[in-house]
């Protein structure tokens, strides 16, 4: 196995300017190159996004407590649930992670000033917020119903809402997703610093370099689809209208030829996070490294070919249902792999429990709920019955919310005093990090029951013996709201009132912790040489030692 | 308790499904509290500072387990996988003895009709014990036909036929839903399957028999609407005869050959360009637009019925094949409206005898 150790060595300390005082005015913001700034850029929209995502669910889940219809009206209900998925999906889960961590990061875990393309980064925000823009545009014109997946022929000849202006939102969205990848990729393979070989790359930077790859290969796919959604919708085009001779299967399998790659976008960037936070908590280096990065190319190479188990029951031959069943089997096998090396991370550490360890191991119980859940859906018989169904709702979530946002929640804390060079009140951050995990159980879990009993999704109404488990998982979702907005109050707090962080309060090791907190806009005062692997917690047959934070305590008392 | 958990399973699919959901929960729950029991284990133990030993890992351990637990979940999946395909597999082909209902589905309601002609709207009844196949087309986006109870559920498509079947095991009335979204009324696209002893059903649908019978109907139009002046027994016109045509083997002009079956038929009326007949002109026009799907399908249920029968003779009726059905919303089944639970009634209380 590889040798896997920190650089040796302190680098100098840069006595330059933080990025965050290279310039106050907006223009020193709107028109920066600067990777870290961009990746606050999109922080700042991608919190709002999900935010508004946020309202629009609790709305729903409000409707839901009763099964009458009696806070929105079916369309109303429609609208909220669609501007929920389009929201989150492209505004919030595919950027987040990617975009400000891997931004911020990428570069300093490499050992690099910036990205290859400053300015095609800078214009990648430029291109996700004018699809936002466009997206909350065709919101405030009265919104629209298809449902994230644009199914046709709903939404191309039936639907009477703004399909156009989110459909051109998101095409734009994936443009910006487009050029990110390409950033990165050329990034991490030009500007390594001298010394960092592939099988030295922290498993952060392996895992934005495979959803790189996944962006770039399958949003074209995307872009092409809502193309021929255009062409159907507004210049008439027959191509999946049925008496024309279309095929409105044929968008089916278009759109989950992206979009189910596009769940390895989401996910794939919280394993590497996830790595990251445990490996430094537990004090060892991760267990099976080449392991976990050959698990995490296998899953972004198997994920293009498991697309059409979302359509076993739409007609599809039960041949081809067959291989899909079989694949998506497969692709299940190295999300186990990477559950077992965190877990084996863990024996013989040295384990402390700070917020974003809290959120990673959150992370780790509901994403093994989340996978296993998809076995479910990989067996033909049972996915039959429980597709389009509550059980569904529930399994996207646990991968996605629960490992996602766990994930996005754990770099938060865990990068925050890199990024902002302050540190926020530890009790706080454990304490929305519990509260969240059990909000979302709460708010998820009697989702399966309700979906093996049959309760199709996208209900606004529902049959009244139905009620019991939504009135549990409504409740489930008032907690999490409020976990959710936490965060929100105690990091402002410590903007202002943190102490000051200093270089390395969580005593990692990793390049980006060798530089000064915030960095210096031109990140290291010289370019760094490795000469060791990732993750050096311990010598060789050696045990690790505790660390003693520098944070515990502080802020705590305001 | 576990029971309250579960659906009523009230199919011969249904059992089979439920065996594989547990099967899965079962090997779920063990992988999930394994690594939960490591995962809480190893942070109390291990925690920062604890006595516990923290010497070198053996340097066997590494590549063993790795491997180890690799092959071991690969291998689990791909039973899972063996299981569940097989299962699917013989599952899929519907009994040839089948009763035959059509569905047609629109926004929003299901209106399903039966071979001898009686039509519902929202509702289905069906006997016990006996294998029902649902050929089943949608007038306007997708649909999906889902029978919690029965563990089925199929898209239902513009322009295409989707079948599936199921036998019912258990007297009682279930959920019918929609499951793929299709616009504002969506959750209220609700209906009921109504499952009666074979006697009960047989009463019931004597006296449905109101309108004519789908054939018969599928006969008038023949004639109606101009097909029989091609494919009539004595026409001069060079046209394939329909006589004894359904479920054959028909080789086409460019070497495939096809199987006559509804979806063929159907593209045959739409699309009649699509797929010439060996040895004869591309002259038929096309009947879309013309023809709606329920005209579609008693002119399909026509021509099967020429090719059990040949010889049978069809009286030409003078009923209406458009819509009969009412359809506003205070004429939809009782489902519909959430208040009303669907209820299991005991299986003398079915209203048999009203229409």
């Amino acid at each position: 196995m590889t040798t896997i150790a920190a650089p040796s060595g302190d680098l100098p300390v840069s006595s330059e300017p933080s990025y965050l005082s290279a310039g106050y005015t907006l223009g020193s913001w709107l028109g920066t190159s600067d990777h870290k700034r961009i990746a606050i850029l999109y922080a700042i929209s991608v919190t709002l996004f999900f935010f508004l995502g946020g309202i629009a669910v609790t709305i729903v889940r409000v409707e839901l407590f009763t099964p009458e219809a009696d806070v929105v009206t079916a369309d109303t209900y429609n609208r909220l649930f669609t501007l929920h998925g389009v929201i989150m999906v492209w505004f919030f889960m595919i950027p987040s992670i990617p975009n400000i961590f891997g931004n911020f990061l990428l570069p300093l875990m490499i050992g690099a000033p910036d990205v290859a393309f400053p300015r095609l980064n800078l214009m990648s925000w430029y291109l996700n917020i004018g699809g936002a823009s466009l997206t909350i545009y065709a919101l405030i014109a009265g919104g629209v119903d298809t449902g994230w997946t644009f199914y046709t022929p709903f939404s191309t000849m039936f639907s009477n809402t703004h399909v156009l202006a989110t459909a051109a939102g998101v095409f734009l969205a994936g443009f910006s997703s487009i050029a990110t990848g390409v950033n990165f990729i050329a990034t991490t393979h030009m500007l390594r610093a001298p010394g960092m070989t592939w099988f030295r790359l922290p498993l952060f930077v392996w895992a934005i370099y495979a959803t790189s790859i996944v962006m770039v290969l399958a949003t074209p796919v995307l872009a092409i689809t809502l193309i021929l959604i255009v062409a159907e919708r507004w210049l008439g085009l027959p191509i999946f209208d049925p008496s024309r001779g279309g095929d409105p299967v044929l968008f089916q399998h278009l759109f989950w030829f992206y979009s189910h790659p596009a769940v390895y976008i989401m996910v794939l960037p919280a394993m590497g996070v996830v790595s990251e936070v445990i490996t430094c908590f537990a004090r060892r280096r991760v267990f099976g490294y080449t392991f976990m990065v050959y698990a995490m190319i296998g899953i972004a190479g198997i994920g293009f070919f498991v697309w059409g188990h979302h359509m076993f029951v739409a007609g599809m031959s039960p041949y081809a249902g067959l291989i899909f069943s079989f694949l998506s089997f497969v692709v299940a096998v190295p999300s186990a792999i990477k559950v077992f090396n965190w877990t084996a991370t863990l024996y013989r550490g040295q384990i402390s429990f700070d917020a974003p360890m809290l959120y990673a191991l959150g992370f780790l119980g509901l994403f093994t709920i989340g996978g296993l859940t998809g076995l479910f859906l990989a067996s033909i018989p049972v996915d039959v019955h429980v597709t389009d169904t509550y059980f569904v709702v529930a399994h996207f979530h646990y991968i996605m919310v629960g490992g996602t946002v766990s994930a996005f929640f754990a770099a938060l804390h865990f990068w925050w005093p890199k990024i902002t060079g302050r540190l926020y009140p530890e009790t706080w951050a454990r304490f929305a990090a519990i509260l969240m995990f059990f909000g979302f159980n709460f708010t998820f879990f009697p989702q399966f029951i309700v979906g093996y009993l049959g309760m199709p999704r996208r209900y606004h109404v529902y049959p009244p013996e139905f009620q019991v488990y939504n009135v549990l998982s409504s409740a489930g979702a008032v907690i999490l709201a409020a976990a959710y907005l936490m965060p929100l109050g105690y990091l402002a707090w410590s903007l202002v009132w943190g102490r000051r962080a200093g270089r390395n309060p969580w005593d990692a090791t990793g390049l980006e912790w060798q530089t000064a907190s915030p960095p210096p806009r031109e990140n290291f005062p010289r370019t760094p040489h490795v000469d060791v692997g990732p993750y050096d917690y311990h010598p060789e047959g050696m045990s690790p030692a505790p660390y003693q934070p520098r944070h515990r305590g502080q802020g705590d008392q305001a | 308790m576990l029971a309250a958990l579960m659906p009523s399973s009230a199919s011969t699919q249904g059992a089979t499904t439920d065996a594989i959901f547990f099967a899965l929960l079962g090997l779920s729950a063990v992988i999930l509290l394994l690594v939960l029991t490591l995962v809480v284990t190893f942070a109390i133990r291990y925690r920062r500072g604890s006595k516990a030993d923290r010497g070198a890992l053996p340097a066997i351990i590494s590549r063993q387990f790795e491997l180890g637990w690799t092959a071991t979940t690969l291998f689990a999946f791909l039973f899972l996988f063996w299981w569940a395909g097989s299962s699917q597999l013989s599952a899929l082909i519907p009994p040839k003895d089948a009763l035959e209902v059509h569905v047609v589905a629109k926004q929003w309601m299901w209106k399903t009709q039966h071979a001898n002609g009686a039509r519902e709207i929202n509702e289905l009844h069906a006997p016990v014990g006996v294998p029902v196949r649902l050929v089943m087309t949608s007038q306007d986006v997708i649909h999906s036909f889902f029978i919690p109870a029965f563990r089925i559920k199929k898209d239902v498509l513009p322009g295409r036929y989707t079948d599936t079947w199921f036998e019912a095991d258990k007297v009682g009335v279930y959920h019918l839903f929609c499951a793929e979204f299709c616009g504002t009324d969506h959750s209220r696209m609700l209906g009921r399957i109504v499952i009666m002893t074979p006697e009960d059903y047989a009463q019931w649908l004597t006296s449905q028999l109101e309108g004519d019978d789908l054939a018969r109907e599928g006969a008038a139009l023949f004639t109606a609407r101009g097909c029989s002046g091609c494919h009539g027994p004595s026409s001069p016109v060079h046209a394939p005869k329909l006589v004894g045509l359904y479920g054959r083997a028909v080789p086409l002009s460019d070497g495939r050959t096809v199987m006559a079956d509804e979806a063929y038929i159907r593209d045959s009326i739409l699309l009649p360009h699509r797929d010439i007949v060996a040895g004869y002109d591309p002259i038929m026009p096309s009947f879309a637009g013309i023809l709606s799907d329920g005209e579609i399908q008693s002119l399909i249920a026509y021509i099967r019925s020429l090719a059990s029968s040949p010889e049978r003779s069809v009286q030409p009726g003078t009923a209406s094949s458009g819509s009969l059905v009412p359809g506003t919303p205070s004429e939809r089944s009782p489902a519909m409206t959430p208040g009303n639970a669907v209820r299991r009634q005991p299986p003398g209380e079915f209203d048999g005898g009203k229409p």
